[in-house]
């Protein structure tokens, strides 16, 4: 029988990633890390793409880790974790190690998944490997200082989109990921954020047992990047799924489903005004963005509401 | 903090072969708000357990119970208190803003160099 979803049953079970780590305080990578992990009963082998998750975990010579762990290189995350799923079921059909249910979790950040590396997962995926791959989106290279991805919202300054007098902040709309890998027809693809955590622990597993490859898509918030208080995380990335920027949902085997509904859809300008990456997008010549804005995820928001059968 | 070591206490290949070995290193000294638990006042939720990013809630699992933080790696980002049910539940009762501080929160954030025992 899995652990129940219940935090006092799964408070009990030892943590898998060690404090210590040098993460930023009030990072949501470490919080959607912690909770993924808490949700799986099963041993786990884990690989990460270059990123802050990677570097602030196993700053040498230290590693927070507390299970088989593996960093190669910024996009091949996927593709490493592929190797090693299948060498290990090579290893098991000779007999050399016992059989186990073990669980395979590849994880990248938007730069390591959006634009680096998609091309590797989209291989792995492709080939079918067994394993988990987990985006946790915090919308830039965070790591190496804000610079914009393809998982960057339109309209967000960055050093590499700076808010100036010509030019207010980045000028296109976020890649839309998570229908990219769906589009890949694996077995299970889902939309997912730590503010909504049994939602998020409910994909996880449903992802690791199905069977085949399985794709997550989650919203991490950066205090840093996106500049708020280190204590708003959980409130912001709330934020984002009730304006409908971010929607939870899931594709299983091609079935799109809708996995939480919003009571009123927000305007989108409440999740942006409390964020600094965004202040300039309030002063009177820059407003006609934030319509822009809020029509494209109006549309996308509509879209998948077709796509899951709501409207 | 542990001591540096020569190159020839490290082992082959730059290898680290202890897992979670980071606990070694503490974070807690990152810390300008240190989080105060109000074990009375607490409902034992977990929720704080759920979103610390810095696995620092420390819970007694025989008894079910949230016990206090780990100061040894809490970096004081306050998630806790501002996700705490029981903290929403008084500032909605008070029905204004509470300083972080305020003695009726269950997880009351101080600033280090003014807290007292």
């Amino acid at each position: 029988m899995p652990t129940k979803l219940i935090p006092k049953e799964l408070a009990k079970r030892p943590e898998r990633l060690a404090p210590g780590h040098r993460l930023c305080a009030g990072c949501g990578a470490s919080i959607i890390v912690r909770q993924i992990l808490a949700a799986i009963d099963e041993p786990v082998v884990m690989s990460c793409a270059t990123g802050c998750l990677e570097v602030a975990t196993t700053i040498y010579p230290y590693t927070a880790w507390r299970m088989p762990w593996i960093h190669n290189a910024f996009e091949n995350s996927a593709s490493t974790m592929a190797g090693i799923e299948a060498a290990y079921r090579s290893m098991v059909r000779q007999g050399k190690i016992p059989e186990q249910n073990v669980k395979f979790l590849a994880f990248g950040g938007d730069g390591g998944t959006y634009d680096i590396g998609i091309q590797a997962l989209s291989g792995a995926v492709e080939r079918g490997h067994q394993f988990l791959y987990v985006c946790y989106d915090n919308g830039a290279y965070m790591n190496t200082g804000i610079q914009r991805s393809s998982a960057t919202p339109f309209g967000a300054h960055t050093t590499t989109s700076p808010a100036g007098k010509v030019i207010p902040g980045k000028q296109q709309f976020r890649k839309d990921l998570t229908a990219i890998m769906a589009a890949h027809g694996i077995p299970y693809v889902a939309q997912a954020a730590p503010s909504q955590w049994r939602d998020l622990m409910q994909k996880t597993r449903k992802a690791v047992n199905c069977g085949g490859p399985a794709f997550m898509n989650v919203l991490s918030s950066c205090n840093r990047g996106w500049r708020h208080g280190t204590d708003e995380t959980i409130e912001i990335t709330q934020l984002a799924v009730d304006t409908c920027y971010w929607p939870l949902y899931e594709v299983e085997n091609g079935e799109w489903r809708l996995t939480y509904k919003p009571k009123e859809k927000r305007p989108v300008e409440e999740w942006l005004k409390r964020q600094g990456r965004f202040r300039h997008l309030f002063r009177p010549e820059n407003r006609h963005l934030i319509d822009e804005l809020q029509a494209e995820v109006d549309r996308r928001w509509e879209r998948l509401l077709r796509l899951c059968g709501e409207a | 903090m542990t001591e540096l070591r020569g190159w020839r206490e490290i082992p082959i290949g730059g290898m680290i072969l202890e897992a979670g070995n980071s606990v070694e290193y503490k974070t807690g000294g990152w810390r300008a708000f240190r989080p105060v638990f109000g074990e009375a006042k607490c409902i034992h939720c977990m929720q704080c357990w759920l979103f610390c990013p810095d696995s620092s809630i420390l819970v007694d699992p025989e008894n079910e119970k949230m016990v206090g933080f780990d100061l040894e790696y809490c970096k004081g980002c306050g998630i806790c208190a501002s996700i705490c049910p029981v903290n929403a539940k008084v500032i909605r009762k008070a029905g204004e803003e509470l300083a972080r501080d305020d003695p009726r929160l269950c997880i009351r954030m101080i600033e280090e160099g003014k807290f007292q025992e």
